[in-house]
């Protein structure tokens, strides 16, 4: 059985207009996806600014309400629970945000903030919840003293770090991590994910690991869905998706990704030439009449692909 | 490929003033930027390179600033000019693009009116001329429908339009030399790819040289002809992009070069640099400063006062360090080293 199952999700926005300001119209943000997690795996959600990446993951997590459609976790469906019922499952899921600067209360102290869902969930003594704290602030790197500091006390890659302590807390099955290295340097940034790689096999996570750089959703997941306009175009295992890409969208996003060897720069520019014909030329093979995704159809055992 | 250099940047100083001292933040930086050359400088954020970029440009503030050395524009000392002096050479013969194009236009004016308004200081021109020359600018960085985006405004146009009507006000008056800070750090990849390609194009038809300042070797690798990498305020590296790439020397740019995810790398441990960049005030100002961050490496490999040194032809590197470094491999992945 999958551990998260999603199920033809949509969250559509109304746009409202004209007399009695009616809904003419819906912002489609996330249209009709299904995925599966598997328990101790990382999916990675791939795709441009806009595409209902960061939707989905919020919507799983429970911040945006789905207009339709199932997310099963480990065989209950969130989605049909009342807010007292959703309340345990809560705990199971956490979330990695991208930006450690706005993510931390600045006026809270770095016990507070970490200690914060275990007071929402856990009755504990101050002193036991100390003790926790400090656990996972060693866990992180961090030294155990630094909980009475604040958050501006620390460098990009430490407070980073003190949001995943954070999210570890309450045991989560799932973290969904949205963009959790994209406002960090080159170094930190790999700091942070070899980390993230750590306490995964520690504490059997599953991540959910959104981002626009295939570079780093290259070095993190198992398998890769790649989203367009809120529907999948593509979902596979890494490796069918980087050696092995079907769908133009997909082509044309892997083209895009600066190519590291100065050496092979012409044929880079070349291939991006050649992908960009292609797209043109065969734009109507891949989208249909309203330039929407098909839906996804399998060409293997893990590897589908949006043609009709 | 390298003609005649068009800025000579000789030792330079950028200084910011805190609590009634001075600290460098850019620290003897000597460079020189030849016709038709897209020179990168890479470096992690507080390296000190948006500083240099703000220094040619002349836009840091005097009141808090202390520049020393020499910024040499076509046989001008750029530091030595008044600020009407400086604004008949920005814009003109020195253009500009931000990494920010939503920050970098007004958003009350119409995209022509704001290409327009670069010409209008440097250039005598009719409207009509200036009209004709605007719509000619937009086709020419891309963009489809000129007349009609004419008479738009900023937010009625994707982050990628904005960025290549930015480069238009850059080239508005065919500058000499474009100074490009983070110009793709704002975009998604695709369209990344496509202002990267565009900047090639306009270089390599205006013969205009480049300086692009980027964190993203990516960028510079498919960008740049040559490269600095800057660390804690110096150049430690400089070197074509092939050599930097394939035979980089410095242990901070193969360290930098390491710590990249890559198809290699994958279910691998990247490298960690140790450390953190030292802040402006506890910047160490003597011997190498990379020093504390490969604390493997013997104190006694370093330089007591590291010098850029030219070790090839047009290859560079500063501190002796470099002939001794290795990457410890059982430190690699070592999270909590070096924390508060």
């Amino acid at each position: 059985m999958a551990f998260l199952k999603v199920n033809h999700l949509k969250v559509y926005y109304p746009v409202r207009g004209g007399f009695f300001r009616r809904i003419v119209d819906y912002v489609k943000a996330v249209d009709d996806i299904s995925f599966e997690l598997r328990q101790g795996e990382t999916y990675g959600l791939v795709g441009e600014s806009g595409c209902g990446k960061t939707t989905t993951g919020r919507t799983i997590i429970g911040l945006i309400k789905a207009t339709a459609g199932e997310i099963v976790l480990e065989g209950t469906d969130l989605t049909k629970l009342s807010r007292r019922q959703f309340y345990p499952y809560r705990k199971d899921i956490q979330m990695i945000f991208q930006d450690p600067y706005s993510s931390l209360n600045p006026r809270k102290r770095v016990l507070d903030i970490v200690a914060e869902p275990i007071r929402n969930f856990e009755k504990l003594s101050p002193q036991e919840e100390k003790r926790k704290v400090q656990y996972f602030i060693e866990r992180v790197g961090l030294n155990p003293e630094s909980i009475y500091k604040y958050p501006h006390e620390f460098s990009g890659g430490q407070r980073q770090r003190i949001g995943i302590a954070r999210a570890l807390t309450l045991n989560p099955k799932l973290i969904i991590a949205d963009e959790p290295v994209s406002a960090l340097d080159v170094s930190v940034q790999a700091q942070v994910l070899n980390f993230m790689k750590e306490i995964q096999e520690e504490f059997q996570l599953t991540y959910l690991f959104i981002s626009h750089d295939l570079g780093i959703i290259r070095h993190m997941c198992d398998r890769i869905g790649i989203m367009y306009r809120g529907r999948f175009v593509e979902e596979g295992t890494c490796e069918e998706i980087f050696r092995n890409p079907q769908h133009i969208y997909t082509k044309r996003l892997l083209s895009a990704i600066p190519n590291a060897d100065p050496r092979q720069r012409r044929q880079q520019f070349h291939l991006r030439e050649e992908v960009e014909r292609e797209y043109k030329q065969s734009y109507h093979r891949y989208f249909d009449d309203d330039g929407r995704v098909y839906p996804l159809k399998k060409i293997s055992e893990t590897h589908s692909v949006a043609i009709p | 490929m390298t003609g005649k250099p068009i800025l000579e940047i000789d030792h330079l100083r950028v200084s910011f003033r805190i609590q009634d001292q001075y600290y460098a933040a850019v620290d003897d930086v000597s460079l020189t930027v030849n016709e038709d050359e897209v020179v990168a400088i890479v470096g992690e954020s507080g390296c000190g390179k948006s500083a240099l970029a703000l220094a040619v440009m002349g836009l840091h503030p005097p009141q808090k600033t202390k520049l020393e050395g020499s910024i040499i524009f076509k046989g001008t000392n750029l530091l030595s000019l008044s600020t009407s002096q400086l604004n008949k050479i920005r814009g003109k013969d020195i253009g500009m693009i931000f990494q920010d194009p939503l920050t970098a236009l007004n958003p009350l004016m119409t995209i022509g009116r704001q290409i327009e308004e670069s010409m209008d200081y440097h250039m005598k021109l009719s409207s009509m001329e200036k009209r004709q020359r605007t719509l000619e600018l937009l086709k020419r960085v891309g963009i489809p429908n000129p007349e009609k985006t004419y008479h738009r405004y900023p937010h009625e146009l994707s982050g990628g339009m904005r960025q290549r009507v930015v480069i238009a006000i850059a080239i508005a008056c065919e500058p000499s030399l474009i100074i490009a800070d983070e110009p793709t750090t704002a975009l998604d990849v695709t369209i990344q790819a496509q202002i990267m390609g565009l900047l090639k194009e306009l270089q390599q038809q205006m013969k205009t040289g480049i300086i692009l300042i980027t964190h993203d070797l990516g960028v510079v690798a498919e960008m740049a002809d040559r490269v600095a990498v800057m660390y804690a305020g110096e150049i430690v590296e400089l070197a074509d992009v092939e050599t930097l790439f394939h035979h980089p020397l410095h242990p901070y740019t193969r360290s930098l070069l390491h710590s990249i995810p890559s198809a290699q790398t994958r279910k691998e441990k990247l490298h960690v640099i140790q450390g953190i960049v030292p802040s402006l005030q506890k910047m160490p100002r003597t011997g190498c400063r990379f020093q504390s961050r490969i604390s493997w490496i013997d104190e006694s490999k370093h330089e007591p006062n590291p010098i850029l040194r030219e070790v090839e032809p047009g290859h560079w590197v500063r501190c002796t360090c470099y002939q001794h470094f290795y990457f410890p491999h059982d430190h690699i992945g070592d999270v909590g080293y070096g924390i508060s």
